[in-house]
């Protein structure tokens, strides 16, 4: 196939991207294609480039030069992270950013699909589908007892899953979820795992995790990056028995 | 649609205040013209005129308050919007005195007479009416902060930079209007007003009038705040102030929010100064000053940035003080304003109203849990 047809069917498609700061190469000659539907875990070592690589997707690091073109056709390098959010790529941080002085029902509705506009949203009156829709969001990630808490009193899990839940509000096409895992207890991670793989029947999602047992439980397909362009594909039993993965990073 | 943004800003709590607001517009003016001295509920001339200078700041507490309490933005320029409206009003009053100047000219005021200007700069056309003025005092600030803050939020200028740059904002304008070519009376200003919409600025009851104006102005900016931040937009400019870049990420334009409520609130900042300008009878360059902007900062504190009603009670209290201290002990004053921040700084980090609210709040919780320690305990120990 040429790169024009593989860019066509693909939702996802990043081609010899790069990109370096102060000279450090953070993205070299990166190439990826994520198809509708797919599930991805990409793992890494520390500065692998892992993090650039979300920041160059959602608009808040221009590439030095390379392809990023979301559905085949938009030109992801041209627009900046609302308008990237508003055209369908919703992004989950490593670190839990919710707004911790709203509630938890007022993170979920400033997320909903809607207009975005200052004068939109002033005269905005929420609607009863909108309030179905959060009470669906809040059942999915079981969060329905704490709805009217404030976000700043949730544990660290569950502000992990609110900002999940925020991320099906915003009905994404495709999720970029950072570390999801990060601090969270074993029960909670497999829980997430579960939430993640429900997630992915309707959505396509990109997870960057570290966490093996976790990628383990995801059951899908795994890119390793290393110095910022990627090692190896496949399943995590085929990435893992390849002796250049095991060098830079399984093995250590 | 907008029925639903006016009334939702009205809760319970809001209807008070404006209710209170709107029963002082009414009273003190009466206390004031038709209860006689004797009585010892008169209001005497003195404190109405004082406390309507209060009511000012306190407007111009509320306006800073909606972009730093609601979003963050940490304005050290507030006073230049709040000199640029008083500007817009002194420009009518000097109109407004006609040939009554000393030097009598039926158009020119004085300083221009003395100044040996010719005609009147293009800029003061239409200020002889007070429709246009009245625009002008809204319009002026709020294409400076619209110009201002389209290129400050565009760039992603924002925290301590932001501030310093509205810092620098206010200090040039404080030199600009020095300067006696600007055409704005130098370092005088603009003084010696005599009529406001035909009234004596001097009168007992123009007075007692711009004080009503003031409050019902004050009930009016405080009901548009409470409609702003209770509504959806309200919530993303919280958004805004405690995760920009994850406001961002959920698709939200936060410079559009940073620019729209920065614009609202130096156009009440600017409704304040022409409110303030026929009460204390001058507008000079000295209201630049990147000290009062300061000040300002310190009357929110104090009452309690991110509530409403705080900043208004910081502003009539700490200038309440200041006119205690300045007349009782003034050299004292600027170590007590300064102690004061440390203070509340130190111990009341959320203000006067903040603090209360944590209080009533953690009460609240105290006796909600009580009962229901009980009732969780259905095996009292045997």
């Amino acid at each position: 196939m040429t790169d024009a047809a593989i860019a066509e069917g693909s939702l996802l498609y990043l081609d010899n991207v790069h990109r370096s700061f102060d000279g450090f190469k953070a993205i070299n000659g990166l190439s990826l294609v994520l198809a509708p539907g797919e599930m991805r875990a990409i793992i890494g070592p520390n500065g692998a480039g892992k993090t650039t690589m979300m920041d160059i997707i959602t608009g808040k690091t221009r590439p030095d030069s390379g392809d990023v073109l979301f559905e085949g056709r938009v030109d992801l390098t041209r627009h900046d992270e609302a308008e990237i959010a508003i055209m369908g790529i919703g992004r989950k941080f490593q670190k839990p950013t919710v707004f911790e002085s709203h509630t938890v029902a007022d993170n979920l509705e400033l997320a909903l699909r809607a207009k975005r506009g200052p004068f939109s949203t002033l005269v905005h009156k929420t609607t009863r589908a909108e309030y179905q829709r959060i009470d669906e969001i809040l059942a999915t990630i079981r969060l329905t007892e704490r709805r009217s808490w404030l976000a700043a009193n949730l544990s660290h899990g569950q502000k992990q899953w609110l900002e999940i839940g925020m991320l099906l509000a915003q009905e994404p096409k495709l999720l970029l979820v950072d570390e999801p895992v990060a601090g969270m207890t074993d029960d909670e991670t497999a829980e997430t795992a579960i939430l993640l793989r429900k997630i992915a029947e309707t959505q396509s999602v990109v997870v960057v995790e570290h966490d093996m047992t976790f990628v383990r439980d995801l059951g899908v397909k795994v890119t390793v990056l290393h110095e910022g362009s990627v090692l190896a594909e496949g399943s995590l039993d085929v990435v893992s028995s390849n002796p250049k993965v095991i060098e830079v990073y399984l093995g250590r | 649609m907008i029925t639903h943004f006016i009334l939702n800003g009205l809760d319970r709590r809001a209807g008070i205040v404006v209710a209170l607001l709107v029963a002082i517009a009414i009273l003190v003016p009466v206390l004031n013209l038709v209860v006689p001295p004797s009585s010892p509920f008169h209001v005497p001339g003195y404190t109405l005129a004082l406390f309507g200078k209060y009511l000012c700041y306190a407007l111009l507490a509320l306006s800073l308050d909606l972009v730093w309490g609601y979003c963050g933005i940490l304005s050290l320029g507030h006073g230049a919007f709040f000199a640029l409206g008083g500007y817009a009003m002194g420009m009518y009053l000097m109109r407004q005195i006609g040939p009554r100047g000393v030097y009598g000219d039926p158009v020119l005021p004085d300083f221009m007479v003395f100044l040996n200007y010719q005609e009147l700069p293009w800029f003061w056309h239409g200020f002889d009416m007070f429709w246009f003025a009245a625009i002008m005092v809204v319009v002026v600030p709020g294409l400076l902060a619209f110009v201002f803050g389209w290129f400050a939020f565009r760039s992603r200028v924002t925290g301590v930079y932001l501030s310093i740059i509205t810092q620098a904002m206010t200090f040039a304008l404080l030199l600009a209007f020095f300067r006696n070519d600007m055409g704005l009376g130098g370092n005088n200003g603009l003084t010696d007003f005599k009529d406001i919409l035909g009234f004596n600025v001097q009168s007992a009851e123009t007075r007692s009038g711009l004080f009503a104006a003031t409050a019902l102005s004050l009930a009016l900016s405080f009901w548009i705040c409470s409609s702003v931040v209770r509504s959806k937009a309200g919530k993303v400019l919280i958004a805004v102030r405690d995760a920009e870049s994850r406001t961002r990420f959920i698709g939200y334009r936060v410079e559009h929010y940073k620019l729209f409520v920065w614009t609202l609130s130096a156009m009440m900042a600017g409704v304040a100064g022409a409110l303030y300008v026929p009460q204390v009878g001058i507008i000079n360059p000295s209201e630049f000053d990147p000290a009062n902007s300061i000040e300002a900062v310190i009357w929110v504190a104090v009452g309690g940035r991110g509530t409403l009603i705080g900043p208004i009670i910081g502003a009539v209290l700490v200038n309440f003080g200041k006119t205690w201290f300045t007349a009782a002990l003034p050299e004292v004053w600027l170590f007590a304003l300064g102690a004061l921040f440390v203070l509340v700084t130190l111990f009341l980090p959320k203000g006067i109203v903040g603090t209360v609210q944590l209080a009533a709040a953690s009460w609240r919780e105290r006796r909600a849990a009580a009962p229901a320690a009980v009732a969780l305990d259905p095996k009292p120990a045997e």
